[in-house]
């Protein structure tokens, strides 16, 4: 057995019975990052020096046997500003930010925890694609086949964790970039309820959509980390002030009488038969765990990827003005006056994608078209945030698959956004509702791809939503399942 | 709604302070027509009477206290900067 096999409570009673160390652990990660990471390129800068130096810090300190973090080598995402660790967004305009200022909130809320940052994370770049094809170094591949993609755009945090390279990952979600990645990779990711997690340092995307959040391998697992970076910040003025609940409540109760909605616009046309199979089986799991199900309707669900597009680049327009080559990152050199300085240092580095989402944004903002295409999309948010309010009156949690297909191959739809943004279909939605989203592993395509389950509750109720992930878990081995990549110590 | 043209592509790119070759000017109006088009999906909705959405909590403006604070030293400021001269950041010339 590896000592990934274990979970985050297991690897605690082993180093409360020093049968292993910090320093294995971290070992552990870096070997395995050594072993694989060419093949997967999940990790797009190392800290290596600073975990080993955090490891024999740590190793003085009596264990906290209360705390499930102690110790464990993590994986952040690479929008999240890490104090004097290169952040870079996967953006070449970001390729010598070798000396963030300061932590992310999470970041420092993990430190608190004195868990071990390994490295950072690729992603598609600023966090905009769904394939990690986007990022200005090298594409993430999916541990389970490298032919195909990771998904995105924390494509990066859902492979470094199925390939075994961290105990634990962070990611980001503005339209499913911590979901479907999940999906793809078979692991556990949570977009948590907007509001709930700090976006203090996150590099911004969209502002009313973007979330923090934990990819793990286990629903406790993921848990775990949640309780460790939720509750309300004075740095985040979005973050909202409730108190956080013991998620490991959600472990003792089981399923028996929980009422599940099952969108019919979820399985519909256009979702691929395997998907939809695995889908029904675990609706199935859930019977037989004495839960009940029912077809409902979130009618608007339709028009949710248009409005998320226009929201979303239009948001990200003015975020990244914010990118002009004077207090931070890379200048061009090719200029010769202020507004050439701005221009070419934001053309030379910024990537397609990126320029296509700002370019959409600005028209969208822009005089004559504000009404027609900014606000519009502004009122059908609210009609779909109405859909997810009302089936919520009558339904615990609503169930369905993360993604309408598994993992895509490397180039197949990359020229083609439109194609490419459809992917996010299932998990648009729920950023545009601001309520939260688990994906889980639910089973495997005859490829052998993983496919994920799509768990969404009601605003604040992350409980509700482990308790049901954690019930189909304990009741299926989906999760056990590891990709064989370079031969799994 | 009528899709985008090559002159608008070329206004919001200066607007949004991004240098595009002519060729980019091609792809980025037929891409961008393609999106925008799509986008049209939603007239579909009568959104008449309906409230735009900004934000999904029930939050109000959060104010604190206009007091300076320590945050961060100016050395600090600057040390990411591409191009730094007596403790502040330079820029080529704004008037030519």
């Amino acid at each position: 057995m590896s000592l990934f096999d274990y979970t985050l409570k297991e690897l605690q009673e082993k180093l409360h019975k020093k049968e292993i160390t910090i320093t294995d652990l971290v070992d552990a990660s870096y070997e395995r990052i050594n072993e694989v990471d060419d093949q997967v390129h999940a990790f797009l800068t190392l800290n290596e020096e600073g975990a080993r130096e955090k490891a024999n810090e740590l190793e003085k300190l009596a264990h906290e046997q209360d705390n499930l973090l102690f110790g464990i080598p993590a994986g952040i995402k690479d929008n999240l500003v890490t104090k004097g660790l290169r952040t870079t967004c996967a953006s070449q305009l970001l390729d010598n930010f070798n000396d963030p200022l300061y932590n992310a909130t999470v970041v420092d809320r993990l430190e608190d925890k004195n868990t071990v940052t390994i490295g950072k994370l690729n992603m598609d770049e600023f966090a905009m694609g769904s394939s990690n094809e986007n990022s200005s170094y090298a594409a993430t591949r999916n541990p389970w086949n490298t032919d195909y993609v990771p998904g995105g755009s924390s494509g990066g945090s859902a492979a470094a964790v199925a390939a075994n390279e961290v105990f634990f990952s962070l990611g980001s979600d503005t339209g499913g970039s911590i979901r479907q990645p999940a999906a793809f990779c078979g692991v556990v990711g949570l977009k948590p309820t907007y509001g709930l997690v700090s976006r203090f340092g996150l590099v911004a995307f969209a502002s009313s959509l973007d979330q923090v959040g934990p990819i793990t391998r286990t629903v406790e697992d993921n848990a775990h980390v949640l309780q460790a970076i939720a509750g309300h910040d004075k740095m985040d003025s979005t973050s909202a002030n409730l108190e956080v609940p013991n998620y490991s409540d959600a472990f003792k109760e089981d399923v028996k009488g929980l009422k599940i909605a099952v969108p019919k616009e979820y399985l519909q046309e256009g979702i691929d038969p395997e998907v939809k199979e695995s889908v029904l089986q675990a609706l199935k799991v859930y019977e037989d765990l004495g839960a009940t199900w029912e077809e409902v309707s979130l009618p608007h669900s339709k028009y949710a990827v248009a409005a998320y597009y226009l929201l979303s680049s239009s948001e990200a327009s003015a975020n990244l003005a914010r990118f002009d080559g004077v207090r931070y990152g890379v200048r061009s050199e090719n200029a010769t006056n202020m507004l050439d300085m701005f221009k070419l240092s934001r053309s030379e580095g910024f990537g397609d994608e990126v320029k296509r989402r700002i370019m959409l944004g600005t028209f969208a903002l822009s005089s004559g078209y504000y009404d027609a295409y900014y606000k519009k999309a502004q009122k059908v948010r609210t009609l779909i945030k109405d859909d997810f309010e009302k089936v919520f009156e009558d339904y615990d949690v609503i169930i369905g698959p993360t993604t309408p297909t598994p993992a895509f191959k490397v180039g197949e739809i990359i020229d083609d956004p439109l194609t490419m943004y459809a992917n996010d279909i299932l998990t648009i939605p729920v950023n545009l509702a601001g309520v939260p989203g688990m994906s889980l592993p639910c089973g495997f395509s005859s490829e052998g791809l993983p496919i994920g389950l799509q768990i969404i509750g009601k605003h604040f109720d992350e409980t509700t939503i482990y308790r049901t992930a954690y019930a189909f878990e304990q009741a299926t081995d989906h999760h056990k399942k590891r990709p064989t990549l370079g031969g799994a110590k | 709604m009528s899709e985008i043209s090559k002159e608008q592509v070329k206004h919001v790119a200066h607007l949004a302070r991004l240098a595009i070759t002519d060729e980019e000017v091609e792809t980025m109006t037929k891409q961008l027509g393609d999106i925008i088009n799509y986008a049209t999906l939603l007239n579909e909705l009568d959104t008449e009477d309906v409230k735009p959405t900004t934000h999904v909590l029930d939050l109000k403006n959060v104010m604190r206290k206009d007091e300076p604070r320590k945050w961060i030293e100016k050395e600090d400021a600057l040390k990411n900067a591409p191009d730094v001269k007596d403790g502040q950041f330079r820029v080529p010339s704004i008037l030519e």
